[in-house]
């Protein structure tokens, strides 16, 4: 047991399952000799090899290619996207060769790939650097899509999308990358995907929120429960296929529902959250269900963002107009 | 790195059928009697679709005749330890790896369950956007490296698929690593309309190998023996010594892109009927009858039986059923999660209730 941060984290989950699986190869842009710009794979290579791990030509699209084709003939890569806003040039591979691959070839051939990318605004990044496109990949039929809040669940989650049979995209929130460390153990140990955690337990209202967004959401209910609301917050962990179970049935204790992300709005992971509450429990609501997410905006750049992703004071808000109503 | 050695057509047998006695040595009279019934198989399978689609029996697909000597020869080449990853129009090479026609039949018909390669055949589906496969036949190539598996990889594409960056970041990657895969370029002179001087300045495909400082080779397509000697020795390379290479096969679509193509539109009938003088059936037969006394009691019995093959394939593709409406959610996951579960259960549910 040692105290990690969530790059720490990250780096003991891939280090420990490459020693444990000779499967386990990594591959992206500096990722060897440097370590990663975040320096997740740091060491990695020193310890397995340039085989293992692949500083690869600049070039997304065959990043993740070559990594959909390592995955068919029985490795288990997980390739990084050195960040978020990079992917693009490697989703046609994701969306039309990863997730369908299983399908197209009627079950001769699965495709276990992890896609990790640093993802999301607050560290003051550079255009391209700072956004929040997992709804797109939710909207793939066939992906798993992964954002963790915290280092143990980001230990635990890796290892399991490394095991998982099928394509994950694997969502590294920058700004918790070094924000706080927690006890994380030694050794291998799996967060299950698909399995909500119930952040802290509460009566009046629940928060469904991922990512960079629960640690915002705790300040948030730690200043509501001064004030005598009593929240509960549910971390999704799994963004997709997510827990519909615990958010179901936080909702229908609580009777309300606030969704916090910091992706855009409109036809957001928000949105797919809502209308499952609706569709299972809206006649049972006592309030409207609110949305505390990004706008439907380019990411700003450092001088704004603080304005565009939410905050406990934005979050804290939409909570007393949800108590109010 | 001589550019221009990549750029001269290698060819081994004229149109005539005469053979470089000296080349030919290395292919015994049993694989040329293989090469030319897969050949004449992979035709008669094709005409055949071609007639059905016509009569609404099967939906859209992409004609090979013209090009079943760089299909077959590509195809042969091949050890069956080897992958193989081809585009849509493949045929011939597919049946030589181990594809069952009647499995092309069901796809053609729109039944998805045709699509699924054989088990343990290390063939891939084909691929239908254009060039992603390239990148794919790297990343086996460099398991291959990883693992210090003694195979090589295949891809096949068109000629349009050289102006993807698939194709560029592929070729890189290949050099890079030194990986043990082949790109084979079917160079049938169109991308749908656009002809192979639209899709790039370069006089060839193979040249490009150049840039990218891996073996390049340009082969007359429709000459089944140099494409096949030369897929060999350049598998050969891959696999002993990881040497990866871009081999250009200059052949000709004879039909449409697809049977939802027109090519009048856009090519002359003469270019067509020009190269329809080049038919690399016909150039093997006119071998085999100098060479091994083919004649034409010989062609009949081998079209008659060849035919009958593939009108059983077509009985039995007809007698197939249906596949069932839930099969929309096979394989979309290796274990189901609740949504899919639940989108399973309401389609078994509401064509249960239309059903009634």
């Amino acid at each position: 047991m040692a105290r990690l941060s969530m790059v720490e984290a990250i780096n003991a989950a891939l280090r420990e399952k490459m020693a444990a699986d000779d499967r386990v190869v990594i591959l992206g842009e500096d990722v060897g000799v440097d370590g990663g710009v975040f320096r997740a794979t740091v060491g990695l290579l020193d310890q397995f090899g340039p085989w293992r791990v692949i500083d690869t030509p600049l070039a997304e699209n065959c990043i993740v290619g070559s990594a959909v084709g390592m995955a068919i003939s029985g490795l288990r890569p997980v390739a990084e996207i050195q960040f978020e806003g990079f992917m693009f040039k490697g989703f046609d591979h994701i969306y039309s060769h990863a997730s369908r691959m299983l399908r197209r070839s009627q079950g001769v051939y699965n495709v276990p790939l992890v896609v990790r990318a640093p993802y999301g605004a607050g560290v003051r990044a550079l255009e391209h650097h700072s956004d929040a496109p997992e709804a797109l990949f939710c909207h793939v039929p066939g992906l798993k899509v992964v954002i963790p809040s915290t280092p143990y669940d980001a230990k635990g989650l890796l290892i399991s999308s490394i095991e998982d049979p099928d394509p994950v995209i694997f969502l590294e929130p920058k700004r918790l990358y070094r924000l706080f460390k927690e006890e994380v153990p030694d050794g291998e140990y799996r967060v299950p995907l698909g399995e909500a955690r119930i952040v802290r337990e509460g009566n009046d209202l629940s928060i469904i929120t991922y990512g960079g967004m629960v640690s915002v959401c705790e300040r948030a209910a730690q200043h509501l429960s001064e004030e005598g609301v009593d929240v509960e917050i549910v971390d999704l962990r799994t963004v997709w296929p997510f827990d519909a179970e615990a958010i179901t049935s936080s909702v229908s204790k609580t009777g309300r529902a606030t969704i916090v992300h910091e992706a855009p709005r409109s036809f957001g992971v928000g949105a797919e959250i809502a209308a499952t509450i609706a569709e299972r429990w809206g006649l049972s609501l006592l309030a409207p269900i609110k949305r505390v997410t990004g706008y439907d905006v380019i990411p700003p750049l450092a001088k704004l963002e603080e304005y565009n992703y939410p905050t406990a004071d934005r979050v804290i808000r939409a909570v007393h107009e949800t108590m109010q109503f | 790195m001589d550019v221009n050695k990549m750029k001269e057509m290698i060819g081994f047998m004229d149109p005539e059928g005469r053979v470089d006695e000296e080349v030919f040595k290395g292919i015994p009279e049993e694989l040329i009697h293989r090469m030319y019934r897969l050949m004449i198989f992979t035709r008669l399978c094709n005409n055949k679709a071609l007639s059905l689609q016509r009569q609404g029996r099967v939906g859209t697909l992409a004609s090979v005749r013209g090009q079943e000597a760089a299909n077959v020869g590509v195809g042969l080449a091949m050890e069956p330890g080897d992958w193989f990853l081809p585009s849509f129009r493949e045929y011939g090479a597919q049946f030589a790896r181990g594809v069952k026609a009647i499995d092309l039949f069901t796809y053609w018909s729109g039944d998805e369950r045709g699509i699924k390669p054989p088990e343990n055949s290390r063939v891939l589906p084909i691929c239908i956007t254009v060039g992603s496969h390239l990148c794919h036949a790297v990343g086996i190539a460099m398991q291959a490296r990883i693992r210090d598996e003694k195979i090589a990889v295949l891809s096949s594409s068109g000629d349009g698929s050289t102006s993807q960056g698939d194709f560029h970041e592929a070729l890189n990657f290949a050099a890079v690593y030194k990986l043990p895969v082949v790109f084979a370029i079917q160079n049938n002179g169109w991308a749908i309309s656009v002809p192979f001087g639209k899709q790039t300045a370069t006089e060839t495909i193979s040249q490009k190998a150049a840039a990218y400082d891996i073996d390049g080779a340009r082969v007359d397509g429709n000459d089944v023996f140099a494409v096949y000697l030369t897929v060999k020795r350049l598998l050969d390379a891959a696999r002993n010594d990881h040497r990866p290479a871009l081999i250009e096969l200059v052949t000709y679509r004879m039909d449409d892109h697809t049977t939802a193509d027109d090519a009048s539109r856009y090519r002359k009938r003469e270019e067509v009927e020009a190269w329809i003088e080049k038919d690399p059936i016909d150039r093997l037969r006119k071998f085999l009858s100098r060479k091994y006394g083919w004649d034409e009691k010989k062609e009949e019995e081998l079209q008659a039986a060849l035919t009958q093959e593939v009108e059983e394939t077509v009985a039995a593709f007809e007698a197939e059923s249906p596949p069932e409406p839930t099969d929309i959610f096979n394989y979309m996951y290796s274990e189901e999660p609740w949504h899919i579960r639940e989108q399973r259960d309401e389609v078994k549910r509401t064509v249960g209730e239309s059903s009634r």
